[in-house]
């Protein structure tokens, strides 16, 4: 194997970088365009959407519940178990509830559109389509984009509501407290700007995953290895990215509010 | 296809006249880690066929990328149906590509779509739906390569022979000016290729359609060249012995990165050059 060259190698990652950022663009100014493929994006919508339902649902629930669990405890200690609600309310729209949202339908979306894209330019479909004068990142990308960054808010939204109710559940049955002080502390906890952040984040998050898998499944090569290769780094990047996106947006949208 | 061009014993237009090119290379050098294409020039008449020649790696099929304008050369000229494509964005390529018809080496039919669908992709892009004037035309075309009764299938339920014809037949449905074949025959059986270079040289002699044929079997090259479709007999027959039928065929054979040898059939076995001598025997 032969010895790998630092300059080489940085070459190759500003090329990424830049071939990245003309996808990522491209991907956006195709919807001010024509044609537009309303089919492909309503069938895409169905798959990330309705697809990740039964595991956001799942996920959403089981994390307010074991946020609830984990935080009663100390709360308990301070004599404030009654803020319970606020604080499952703050933690589940603001933070966890997007990023959890993001990073599953990253782990099953991203994946699932660098292999589908990967297959097709491994076996020269892409080349194809290009030859017969469709554009692929009209065609392929962007309904993908508009898609997944629709269904991400919805999902992130399904998310809190189920994180709250699953909060609610263990906050209810097994610390006792009221039901009308949980919601009540909960709602009057959560401001235009915790909203705001809770609702720009999936947009962002959605934009990441889909770009990022579609990015990687049409700069696949090397055949079925390849197409391995192009979705694991789909998933790493995707999920790397808004962790890390998450930190910077945060930190700008709580000094906006 | 929607009218049937003259039959094959109509000569053929003139090659000289610009108008006439359908494609041009002036001096286009491409490479990627080594030189892959060098200068290289040619052109391609309408209603001419020429046949690219030459061992694994010396850039047949990047030739024919590059007229499709899949690839960018480093340097010189490629002209399509008179537009200059070397500098052209790939946005603006897309008009001009729907006039050009490639077959792909591995068909590269897109596997979830039925054959219907593949060989209506170009007609489905411009009316969002398959109508029954496409139904029609897509039946027609898949008739041609005699595959009517496939169009609800899958292209993993056909065998490697007919995924090529399907792949013509998407090539040829909109009756683009100018065909480009990679290497359609490859990994074919005898008896199925014979059936794929008959289609080839029915799209050459019937439609009068230029093209561009990537092969590694000289026998189907050599077959092009001394045979004609017969639109009476419905098939493809033999030239003549003596006759003075111009099949539009040509060779074009490459090396270390440049042309060596441009001409007929006939040419091509009077060429005394020790390599391409060696390559024919």
């Amino acid at each position: 194997m032969p010895a790998l060259n630092f300059s080489e190698v940085l070459k190759d990652k500003v090329i990424a970088v830049q071939d990245y950022s003309l996808l990522a663009g491209r991907s956006l100014t195709n919807i001010f365009g024509q044609p537009r493929y309303y089919a492909d994006t309503l069938l895409q919508a169905d798959l990330i959407g309705v697809g990740s339902l039964p595991i956001v649902v799942l996920i959403g629930f089981f994390t307010g519940a074991v946020l609830a669990l984990q935080t009663a405890s100390t709360l308990q200690q301070f004599g404030s178990l009654s803020l319970t609600g606020k604080l499952v309310a703050l933690s589940m729209v603001r933070e966890l509830g997007p990023v959890l949202t993001g990073i599953l339908v990253a782990g099953r979306n991203s994946s699932g559109m660098a292999s589908e894209l990967g297959s097709m330019k491994v076996t020269e479909q892409i080349d194809a389509m290009r030859a017969m004068g469709v554009d692929p990142t009209r065609k392929l990308v962007t309904p993908r984009v508009v898609a997944t960054v629709t269904m991400l808010f919805f999902l992130s939204i399904i998310s809190d509501l189920l994180g709250l109710s699953g909060g609610f559940m263990i906050s209810y049955f097994l610390l006792g407290l009221d039901a009308n002080q949980y919601w009540t502390t909960a709602y009057q906890a959560l401001r235009f700007g915790d909203v705001f952040m809770g609702l720009s984040k999936p947009v962002v998050f959605g934009f990441i995953i889909s770009s990022v898998g579609c990015y990687y499944g049409m700069s696949a090569r090397g055949g079925t290895q390849g197409v391995g290769r192009a979705t694991t780094q789909a998933v790493v990047s995707a999920s790397v990215l808004i962790v890390v996106i998450d930190f910077f947006l945060t930190k700008l949208l709580m000094q906006m509010f | 296809m929607a009218s049937p061009a003259a039959p094959i014993e109509t000569p053929g237009p003139a090659k000289t006249s610009p108008s006439a090119r359908l494609l041009t290379f002036d001096h286009v050098s491409i490479a990627f880690e080594n030189p892959v294409l060098d200068g290289v020039s040619f052109q391609l008449a309408r209603g001419e066929t020429k046949v690219l020649l030459g061992e694994s790696g010396t850039g047949k099929t990047l030739i024919l990328k590059l007229a499709l304008g899949l690839v960018k050369p480093d340097a010189g000229r490629i002209t399509v149906l008179e537009q200059e494509i070397s500098s052209m964005r790939e946005q603006d390529m897309y008009d001009l590509r729907r006039d050009i018809g490639m077959v792909f080496q591995e068909s590269a039919l897109f596997d979830s779509l039925t054959v219907e669908e593949n060989v209506a992709y170009r007609l489905i892009e411009e009316t969002g739906t398959i109508t029954d004037e496409i139904h029609a035309r897509v039946i027609e075309a898949l008739e041609f390569v005699e595959l009517g009764h496939t169009y609800n299938l899958f292209p993993a339920e056909l065998s490697g022979g007919m995924r090529r014809r399907v792949a013509i037949a998407r090539a040829i449905i909109t009756q683009p000016q100018l065909l480009l074949y990679d290497s359609p025959t490859g990994g074919l059986d005898p008896v199925t290729s014979n059936t794929i270079i008959e289609l080839v040289v029915k799209q050459r002699d019937v439609y009068k359609t230029g093209s561009l044929l990537v092969t590694h079997r000289l026998q189907d090259a050599f077959t092009m060249a001394s045979h004609y479709f017969d639109r009476k007999l419905n098939k493809m027959v033999p030239v003549e012995p003596g006759s003075q039928r111009d099949v539009h065929t040509r060779f074009v054979i490459l090396r270390d990165h440049k042309i060596i040898f441009e001409g007929t059939a006939t040419e091509l076995l009077r060429c005394n050059d020790p390599y391409t001598r060696e390559y024919l025997s």
